[in-house]
């Protein structure tokens, strides 16, 4: 019966010129050298509370969102979101200073790390409840949908956040009204300190919408070209009004889940091994190679984004706190 | 009595669920990263070395399931102690907990019951944003069948949680986190005080029990009463020592059931009352407080009962400590009901 039914074909990994190779791998390099320096500001003290970086995932934000249009998909997340805005081009001086908590941060310092939002982009957040976004997302495929503007959805969630009651009944109502959305778990393998098998009774998390008909693809999201290729699928079956696409990315995160976590659960070496053997920057660098771009080019390049990522911080660090009335702002419509 | 050592509020819990569970097999720890890892803030730390992965074992991120399988459990004899792991996530089991835990023993005539104790740290001060800092009391107090409990010291909180346990009703039992390491006097900029400091830190290795519904008094004082729980028994201790006014501070321990008569026979002296919350003003536990001293001692007040609370707003990012209800809005609650 399932062989019956029509699925999305075999992704097939992108081939992407050396501009474009090169584009992905200067986001994903961007991405890490901004997570960088925001865990040497949380250390200084300049940010504070909660703040998850998205170092050794960049590969996926960055193959996802290349295949997206920006200004007419819409993306949501969790709270390790600054990756993905990043990948969409938001000016990484907002995002820092959002860190911060400083007003001329995306969302006026009233978010913070976890909670970053702009409209202009169609980035629907960053948010700190774990699988919420995911049935958020559903809805804002059912409005791409019912205003027939042609959008679709990308919903990003963890493999803890893929346990949460609400994301299988997300599932099964994007598949009963054939919604524009791609389900995204980013399987990292670890929900805080709690391992995929520790959790998941079935650990193949690209088959969590089998029953609803929702079809699943596993992707290496360690290979940028491979993550992209993916989505290119994806894109193109909910574009065509064929319902959702779940892909699941298996990738890893190198710190702790938050800037708290010693990371006890899992061995160094572990860690070591995955940096050494799949490091998706290391590994679009080697391709950018054979391609004919040389090491000099590549430094440029680095010199290049850490100079942005420096103005950034500086930029976090001089913006002014919010005023106090900004307390009482944008409880309700109205002031009370 | 057993011997004493000194805990902080992290090790004081887990001593008492340590305790109880040595005592009753039936008692099952279930929530996310508790076993393995030991919690999030380490409060169950070594209970599952020590009990095994039957009785002390995570969750997937579930809470809606932690707590419904916890209430399933417990109606057949069971006795659960699921952790959420802050309470800003507590709202996906809120149907479990209302529609379930809360209302098993009314619908079965008091053939079922479900003497779950939902542990959850809960409340401000640490830079948690909006979901790692609410105060939610409310929403459960509101709810009949429920008993909430809040400590304030390591020593009541080992005592209140074995009767919370113990106890053969549903009981959400909320952990100012806030001061798990050490009290604080709401004055951020000062170093912390380690727990060590402060003779409450005193806690007993063996089993004691302080009942629910017995509230403490902090200090005895003559002018005013003071009615707080959790952070802000110690932010108000702060205030009185620092302005020197002869307060009576009464910290409430459990919310539900409430101790009125400790509370009325204060306010009859002092004439005057102050409630203190982080939680929001409107509907918050205060009003409850508020309009109970009211209709008890209406003829006893000298001046209007005085809330002092977080704003209604959700808990900020930033400017955290001008939401936080601390010393100089307190201050100037005392000095308005002291005028009048
Ligand atoms: C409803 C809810 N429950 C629990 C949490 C606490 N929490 C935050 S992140 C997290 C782990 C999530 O892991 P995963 O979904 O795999 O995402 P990752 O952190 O790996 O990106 C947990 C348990 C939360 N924020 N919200
Ligand atoms: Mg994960």
């Amino acid at each position: 019966m399932i062989a019956n039914r029509e699925r999305p074909g075999e992704p097939v990994r992108h081939v992407a010129s050396k501009e474009e190779l090169l584009e992905f791998y200067r986001q994903m390099l961007l991405i890490r050298r901004f997570e960088e320096k925001a865990g040497q500001l949380y250390g200084l003290g300049l940010i504070g509370g909660f703040c998850h970086l998205y170092i050794g995932q960049e590969a996926v934000a960055v193959g996802i969102q290349s295949a997206l249009e920006v200004g007419k998909d819409s993306v949501i997340t969790g709270y390790r979101d600054h990756g993905h805005m990043l990948a969409y081009g938001i000016d990484p001086k907002l995002i820092m200073a959002e860190l911060t908590g400083r007003v001329a941060g995306i969302s006026r310092g009233k978010g913070g790390s976890m909670h970053m939002f702009s409209v202009e982009h169609g980035f629907y957040g960053g948010h700190g409840i774990v699988g919420a976004q995911v049935s958020l997302g559903t809805g804002l495929a059912f409005a791409h949908k019912y205003k027939g503007d042609g959008g679709i959805n990308v919903a990003y969630f963890g493999d803890g956040a893929a346990n949460q009651g609400q994301v299988s009944e997300s599932m099964n109502m994007a598949e009963l009204w054939k919604l524009p959305i791609i389900f995204v778990i980013e399987n990292n393998q670890y929900a805080m300190g709690t391992s995929v098998n520790r959790s998941s009774s079935e650990d193949q998390l690209f088959r969590r919408g089998e029953s609803f008909r929702v079809p699943g693809i596993q992707v290496d999201g360690m290979d940028v070209l491979a993550v992209r290729g993916a989505t290119n699928t994806a894109v193109e079956w909910v574009r065509a009004g064929k319902g959702p696409v779940l892909l699941e990315l298996k990738t890893y995160r190198y710190r702790g889940h938050s800037m708290s976590d010693p990371a006890k659960y899992r061995s160094r070496d572990e860690v070591q091994a995955v940096r050494e053997k799949s490091d998706p920057i290391e590994a679009a660098k080697r391709e950018l190679d054979a391609l004919g771009v040389g090491e000099d080019e590549l430094k440029a390049l680095d010199k290049e984004i850490r100079k942005i990522v420096a103005e950034a911080a500086d930029f976090a660090e001089e913006s002014p706190e919010p005023e106090l009335s900004d307390l009482h702002t944008d409880v309700l419509v109205g002031q009370y | 009595m057993s011997d004493t050592r000194t805990m902080n509020m992290i090790q004081a819990i887990n001593s008492a669920i340590d305790v109880c569970m040595g005592r009753d097999p039936d008692i099952i720890v279930t929530g996310e990263d508790v076993g393995y890892f030991g919690g999030v803030f380490k409060a169950t730390e070594g209970l599952q070395r020590k009990y095994g992965k039957t009785r002390v074992f995570d969750t997937p991120i579930t809470e809606c399931g932690i707590i419904g399988v916890a209430v399933g459990m417990a109606a057949y004899g069971l006795r659960p102690v699921p952790e959420i792991q802050f309470a800003d996530y507590i709202y996906p089991a809120l149907d479990q907990i209302v529609s379930e835990a809360a209302r098993l023993r009314y619908r079965s005539a008091g053939e079922f019951t479900a003497p779950i104790t939902v542990r959850s740290p809960f409340g401000g001060g640490i830079f948690g944003g909006q979901t790692h800092s609410q105060s939610p009391e409310g929403i459960f107090t509101h709810v009949a069948g429920l008993k909430t409990v809040i400590p304030s010291t390591p020593y009541d909180a080992k005592g209140l949680l074995i009767s919370a346990i113990e106890d053969n009703d549903p009981v959400i039992f909320f952990e100012p986190k806030r001061i798990y390491n050490g009290p604080f006097d709401g004055h951020y900029d000062r170093p912390v005080t380690p727990w060590a400091k402060h003779p409450a830190s005193a806690v007993p290795e063996g089993h004691y029990r302080i009942p629910l519904g017995k509230a403490s008094v902090v200090r005895a004082g003559e002018a005013v009463t003071i009615l707080a729980y959790g952070t802000m028994v110690h932010v108000a201790a702060g205030v009185i020592a620092d302005t020197g006014v002869d307060a009576e501070l009464i910290d409430l321990r459990t919310l539900v059931p409430l101790d009125i008569e400790t509370i009325v026979a204060s306010v009859e002296k002092t004439g005057r009352c102050i409630v203190v919350h982080e939680a929001t003003k409107t509907s918050g536990f205060g009003a409850e407080l508020s309009a109970l001293v009211q209709e008890h001692c209406f003829h006893s007040l000298e001046a209007p009962v005085q809330r002092v609370t977080g704003w209604d707003t959700p808990y900020p990012h930033s400017l955290e400590w001008a939401y936080f209800p601390g010393p100089v809005r307190l201050g100037e609650a005392i000095k308005r009901v002291m005028e009048e």
